[in-house]
């Protein structure tokens, strides 16, 4: 039984401990991300990385979400004598829900894990401490800008698949399935309402926040060489995406 | 004045260092020998907080380096010059940009003056012609003298040098070491060399420290080490079989 406390106990305390450093991290990296001096060399280049460099990945993925959405949607639209609704319903799961999460989760996938490996490598390879001894906070110089950066380019990577996708929504619900274009769009603008963007918008921005968090602490937390670095990717990417979908359902209970 | 007091340091149960003891007087440079895994690298990183120890105290200039406030902590890293054993060169930046990067960050110079102090120390390294590459691009030798020029360029009062020729070839290590000397002389450095390099290291160094099992056992100069009083760091220089020094 004493055993047993024991083993437990120090689980708890490993976990509690694990906690309090990622929420230091975490409070540290928006302390830098407010107050002067501000990296924006490294936003910009930060921004062109996950943003720019991440649009192909953003772009086919959103084209076939909204054509899938408009394939499987229309004939259970169609048994209720709705079809004309597939534009709202495409828009809508669209800009509420799969826009910010599939976008995130790409973004997890694509930037997130290379931030990951690339903090993970200059912390193994002495990097970071070299930045530290040059009297430079790496959490400033290193964090942060990414942190910023995913925070800009996550709502307009959202808005960019949100739209993309509607178009492949268009694509097969007007010139394969045959809805009439002005039923499509028609629609869609008598349903959604603003409150139904910024909702999405929010969470983009909450997602980015999130992404940027997990890949840059497990990186700048990665230890034991080219394994530790590799270890720290993989969770970096399953505890994000994890997140994101926990996020998304609160996000979704509470938001209006 | 970089003092080490009785210092410790365990990880998880395991004491590396148990009590270490070391003065480097100004403008002193010394060797830091010993067993590979015996805590040199280790004691290096609390002289610049890296790592914080268990008890004991680092007293650079007569202030206690893990008592230090943030602002005073930058302070004296701004005055320390840290050769890591791997480099610790940017990967995504050029040499050029490497070396100019602790002066664009600390520093109010122009893009002028910071070109021809970079240079500068390229030249004095010998790669002025390697501004353009990339760290991947260098030999082991290049890298070391590159991370060395970077550390340079700030003109540090305090230099410590972690195994910066581990790996090299004979010549390489000598001409490395050449530039360790003439960097000491021209600028006057107080500082700690951490080396394998026996006994190429000896011309370069006031003295010699020995750590073994978590101890500084005898602290030499260079001299000294023909009629070597001490029988662990006799045993290490020579590298004799038998002797006091065990090996795990």
């Amino acid at each position: 039984m004493t055993a047993w406390c024991i083993t437990w106990g120090n689980w708890g305390v490993g976990k509690l401990s694990a906690l309090g450093k990622t929420t230091l991290f975490l409070l540290q990296t928006i302390a830098c991300c407010l107050t002067p001096p501000i990296k924006g060399n490294r936003i910009v280049k930060q921004l062109w990385f996950i943003g720019w460099k991440s649009m192909p990945v953003i772009c086919l993925t959103a084209a076939f979400t909204g054509m899938v959405l408009a394939l499987q949607g229309h004939p259970i639209l169609r048994r209720v004598g709705s079809e004309a609704f597939l534009g709202p319903f495409v828009d809508l799961a669209l800009i509420r829900e799969l826009g910010p999460v599939l976008a995130a989760l790409m973004i997890t996938g694509r930037a997130g894990s290379s931030l990951t490996a690339q903090i993970g490598i200059m912390r193994i390879n002495d990097q970071i401490d070299a930045l530290e001894l040059m009297g430079l906070n790496p959490i400033r110089y290193l964090v942060a800008p990414n942190f910023i950066a995913m925070v800009i380019a996550m709502p307009l990577l959202s808005a960019i698949f949100d739209v993309i996708a509607i178009f492949g929504g268009y694509l097969v619900g007007v010139h394969v399935l045959g809805l009439n274009a002005g039923v499509y769009f028609g629609e869609m603008n008598n349903y959604t309402v603003f409150d139904d963007v910024l909702s999405g918008v929010y969470k983009s921005m909450t997602f980015g926040i999130l992404i940027a968090w997990v890949c840059c602490y497990k990186g700048f937390n990665s230890r034991f060489g080219a394994e530790g670095v590799s270890t720290a990717t993989t969770e970096a990417v399953v505890n994000a995406s994890v997140l994101i979908l926990v996020w998304d359902y609160l996000l979704g209970a509470f938001l209006p | 004045m970089i003092r080490i007091e009785d210092l410790h340091k365990s990880f998880d149960g395991q004491e590396v260092l148990r009590g270490v003891s070391l003065q480097v007087n100004p403008g002193e440079f010394v060797a830091l020998i010993g067993m590979s895994g015996s805590g040199k690298s280790l004691l290096l990183r609390h002289i610049v907080r890296l790592i914080k120890p268990n008890s004991g105290r680092v007293l650079v200039d007569g202030h206690d380096v893990a008592q230090m406030p943030r602002a005073e902590l930058e302070a004296l890293r701004s005055r320390v010059g840290y050769v890591f054993q791997s480099g610790a060169l940017f990967d995504s930046e050029t040499v050029y940009d490497n070396v100019a990067f602790p002066l664009r960050e600390k520093t109010r110079l122009g893009e002028s003056e910071i070109r021809r102090k970079v240079m500068t120390e390229l030249d004095l390294v010998g790669l002025k012609d390697a501004g353009a590459k990339y760290p991947a691009q260098l030999s082991g030798g290049m890298l070391k003298r590159v991370a060395l020029a970077r550390t340079l360029v700030r003109s540090p009062e305090i230099i410590l040098f972690d195994e910066p020729t581990t790996g090299l070839d004979p010549i390489v290590v000598n001409s490395i070491l050449e530039l360790f000397a003439a960097a000491h002389q021209r600028l006057h450095l107080t500082g700690i060399l951490v080396s394998h390099e026996i006994p190429e290291i000896f011309g370069i160094v006031q003295k010699i420290a020995m750590l073994y099992e978590g101890k500084i056992v005898a602290v030499e100069p260079p001299e000294a080490l023909g009629t070597a009083a001490n029988p662990i760091l006799d045993q290490f220089v020579h590298g004799k079989l038998e002797g006091p020094l065990q090996y795990r």
